[in-house]
């Protein structure tokens, strides 16, 4: 039997990989977008809707930074919001564990988990620095080494509270002693459907992988090569024993984008046509800058690459996460450059990444049951560039393909979102 | 005072808890039906219930007009996250939500957090209001038309119409600008029950509208005054500011609905009470009584609408949408 995929859908994110400018986009707050998108996923049987989370503006140049999509909504409301309008979609928040507290987060996901019927999910990820801090009653309190201290605790914390209720509806008092949080009392919501919430988990660190695996029940990674997804995949499924988990009990889903065409050529030119939008000749100059850490604001995007070096203690961005060493990034640019002749912008482009899976929807079908069946992945998180109807033509188009391939669930076979993945209910330890 | 201002009826849809959204979304439709102006929901962490942010969340796309205001507390969140959770409730209700500030002030609540020790209820009353002032702050911290979409500069948004709202309390700061754009009504409806002194020197500086208890209608009047000038000298139009007078009802005919519909006409009428916010001792049944008992009365009498003539809540009480504190004189606001 071929194995079978799951599917996410992520909303349209605060980044240059939302395409605003483009005429069929739409609101990116109004309640009506993200009514469309999950209807979207719930038609194509997706198993979850998945948001991101905000907790500051991100700076550039000590300004806030007004390229690309700013502002979005507080995703456990809207999710809430959404389970009136769903039915089975699971429905999963991104919350930090860094500037929340355990009751109050448990409670807040046992209530989703209780008015959605049992389709909670929560995306746990940390932060640490004082920039985010800033809005918030403790600061930069915490040490970047204790990031991952902390949210396992917190874990740990939450699910001694989702199992604090007998399985009569009687609430037991807990308390809780430990590195992070000493904390005791009742809960004030029984037992969830789902016992506990599903539990996402993203990073790709050697730190992060350890923390899926002895705690979560989805990882969120980046998309590679099936190589690489089949490296991945192997390391975190073989953590798993060390914790008593099966390797079933862990579901690997890269985010991925798709564009679809009526042949490959067409749609690889989509594809040129959407990094070309993704990539402003403003938004190049400012990924020049994050890069060099210095104002080239002078330069021209569509001339060559600046030949001073970069800035290493640059403070000009804040709030996004640094990738790479500056110097080899630089290099790797100038190499590019002036290997193929290209300007500031053009190099921006071919190194911003291309889409993960572009083709027919024949061909992307093809792609996506063969990375799931070579176990590179257990499924993917889908993010398209355009709110809101940027999931339509992948649930009209490739989602029946599957369905025909035996790769992918026709009907949902049960109510909460651990039936949609598999997951057994977790034991209640009392 | 004359009646030419509607009656505001609001219903609490509280009691004992429920765990699945559709008790809740009954009854909010059948108040609903009845087009009272805003449900409210309790919520404490101190005994059992669901979050009441989330149930009222859960029922606004279920409901089309009612107001939706849930109890939220400020003394063991985050005045960022609970100015984000409210702005979003507005924005998934299209307009429609409101909060209901309330403090935690005992030993077991502190406790369910390990951060800091029960405190006074003057001191975490002080704080509420702090938390108050920087919720709107962050709701006004981005103006209307700060969206630009501009592709010749490829600019999403104006940061001009963004703005640090850089608030030192005292027991927290708030760097800002906020995360949710503005909210569809500027500032969603700020509730506080005004009954003891510490909330009610919160209420005459912030409430939209604020509740009082009273046992006769002078009595009402009386605290309708009080509201009203200390609300003037805190440089607020006490027009602005709704007074609705708290009344706990059982109702068990329809004999007891239409005495109700005699009882708060009349307070009514003597210039007693803008509106009530009524407290159903068994929230169903009285709620179907209250629907298809009073209000037709009250209808009658030409003291309340048959119909909702707004959208948000704001136009329910008429109540403008709040004006922007950092939009420049003469820009839109």
């Amino acid at each position: 039997m071929t194995k079978q995929m799951h599917l996410a859908a992520h909303f349209p994110g605060v980044n240059n990989t939302t395409v605003w400018a483009d005429p069929r986009s739409r609101s990116q707050i109004d309640f009506s977008s993200f009514v469309h998108l999950a209807r979207a996923a719930e038609r194509g049987r997706f198993d979850f809707f998945f948001l991101a989370e905000g907790l500051r503006l991100r700076e550039h140049k000590g300004r806030i930074h007004d390229l690309d999509v700013v502002g979005r909504p507080e995703s456990l409301t809207v999710l809430g919001a959404l389970a009136a309008v769903t039915e089975h979609l699971g429905l999963a928040a991104t919350v930090n564990a860094t500037f929340n507290e355990p009751y109050e987060l448990a409670r807040r996901f046992a209530s989703l988990d209780h008015l959605s019927g049992g389709r909670a999910a929560w995306n746990v990820v940390t932060s640490f620095d004082a920039f985010t801090g800033e809005n918030f009653r403790r600061g930069g309190y915490l040490d970047r080494a204790d990031r991952y201290t902390r949210a396992a605790e917190f874990v740990a914390t939450a699910r001694e509270l989702w199992d604090s209720w007998t399985p009569e509806g009687t609430p037991c008092p807990f308390a809780h002693q430990g590195q992070h949080f000493s904390i005791s009392g009742e809960f004030t919501v029984p037992r969830s459907p789902q016992g506990y919430p599903v539990v996402i988990q993203a990073g790709d660190s050697g730190e992060g992988r350890e923390f899926a695996a002895s705690t979560a029940d989805i990882v969120f990674t980046r998309h590679g090569t099936l190589e690489a997804g089949r490296e991945f995949y192997a390391d975190v499924k073989s953590r798993l024993a060390a914790y008593g988990r099966r390797p079933e009990d862990l579901k690997i889903m890269p985010g991925v984008t798709v564009v679809l065409g009526d042949t490959d050529a067409e749609a690889q030119e989509k594809a040129a046509d959407i990094r070309r939008r993704q990539i402003s000749p403003q938004n190049a100059i400012v990924a020049l800058e994050q890069i060099w850490g210095r104002d080239l604001s002078a330069y021209d995007p569509d001339g060559p690459l600046p030949d001073i070096d970069p800035d290493p203690d640059s403070e000009l961005v804040k709030g996004r996460v640094k990738v790479g060493d500056p110097f080899t990034v630089a290099a790797k640019w100038r190499a590019l450059s002036e290997a193929k002749g290209l300007s500031i912008r053009q190099t921006v482009i071919e190194t911003s990444g291309r889409q993960s899976f572009i083709g027919t929807p024949a061909s992307v079908a093809a792609q996506l049951t063969e990375f799931v069946a070579a176990d590179a992945a257990d499924g993917f998180i889908l993010v398209p560039h355009l709110t809101p109807g940027g999931l339509d033509d992948f649930v009209d188009q490739v989602v029946p393909l599957l369905q025909e391939r035996g790769a992918f669930r026709t009907e949902y076979s049960g109510p909460t979102l651990r039936s949609h993945l598999g997951l057994p209910t977790p034991v209640r330890k009392g | 005072m004359p009646a030419t201002r509607p009656l505001h009826l609001a219903v609490d849809i509280g009691g004992p808890p429920h765990y699945e959204a559709r008790h809740y979304t009954a009854l909010a439709q059948l108040a609903e039906r009845g087009t009272l102006d805003f449900v409210t929901l309790g919520d404490s962490f101190a005994r059992p219930g669901l979050d009441a942010l989330a149930v009222l969340a859960r029922v606004a796309p279920a409901t089309e007009r009612i107001g939706l205001v849930p109890a939220v507390t400020t003394t063991h969140t985050e005045p960022f996250h609970v100015s984000s959770a409210v702005a979003t409730l507005d924005w998934v209700s299209r307009g429609r939500a409101g909060w209901s500030l309330e403090v935690s002030t005992t030993e077991a609540e502190a406790a369910l957090f390990g951060r800091r020790p029960a405190a006074p209820a003057a001191d975490l009353w002080h704080e509420a209001r702090e938390v108050a002032d920087v919720a709107a702050r962050l709701w006004d911290s981005w103006e209307d038309g700060a969206e630009i979409r501009d592709e010749p500069t490829g600019r999403f948004i104006d940061r001009d119409k963004l703005h640090y709202v850089d608030f030192v309390g005292s027991t927290f700061s708030v760097r800002g600008p906020a995360i949710v754009p503005r909210p569809p009504q500027g500032h969603p409806v700020t509730v506080i029950d005004a009954t003891a002194p510490e909330p009610r020197a919160a209420a005459v500086r912030h409430a939209d509208v604020a509740l009082v208890r009273a046992g006769d209608p002078a009595a009402a009047r009386a605290l309708r005054e009080e509201l009203r000038d200390r609300a003037r000298a805190h440089g607020r139009d006490p027009e602005r500011l709704r007074v609705l007078v708290q009344l706990p009802v059982a109702l068990h005919t329809t004999a007891d609905a239409v005495a109700l519909a005699g009882l708060i006409g009349d307070w009514y009428e003597q210039g007693a009470a803008e509106g009530f916010q009524l407290r159903p001792a068994e929230p169903e049944r009285d709620l179907a009584l209250l629907v298809d008992g009073t209000v037709p009365v009250l209808q009658h009498r030409g003291l309340m609408r048959r119909f909702y003539p707004g959208a948000t809540l704001r136009e329910h009480l008429g109540l403008s949408r709040a004006a922007n504190q950092y939009a420049q004189a003469g820009s839109p606001s």
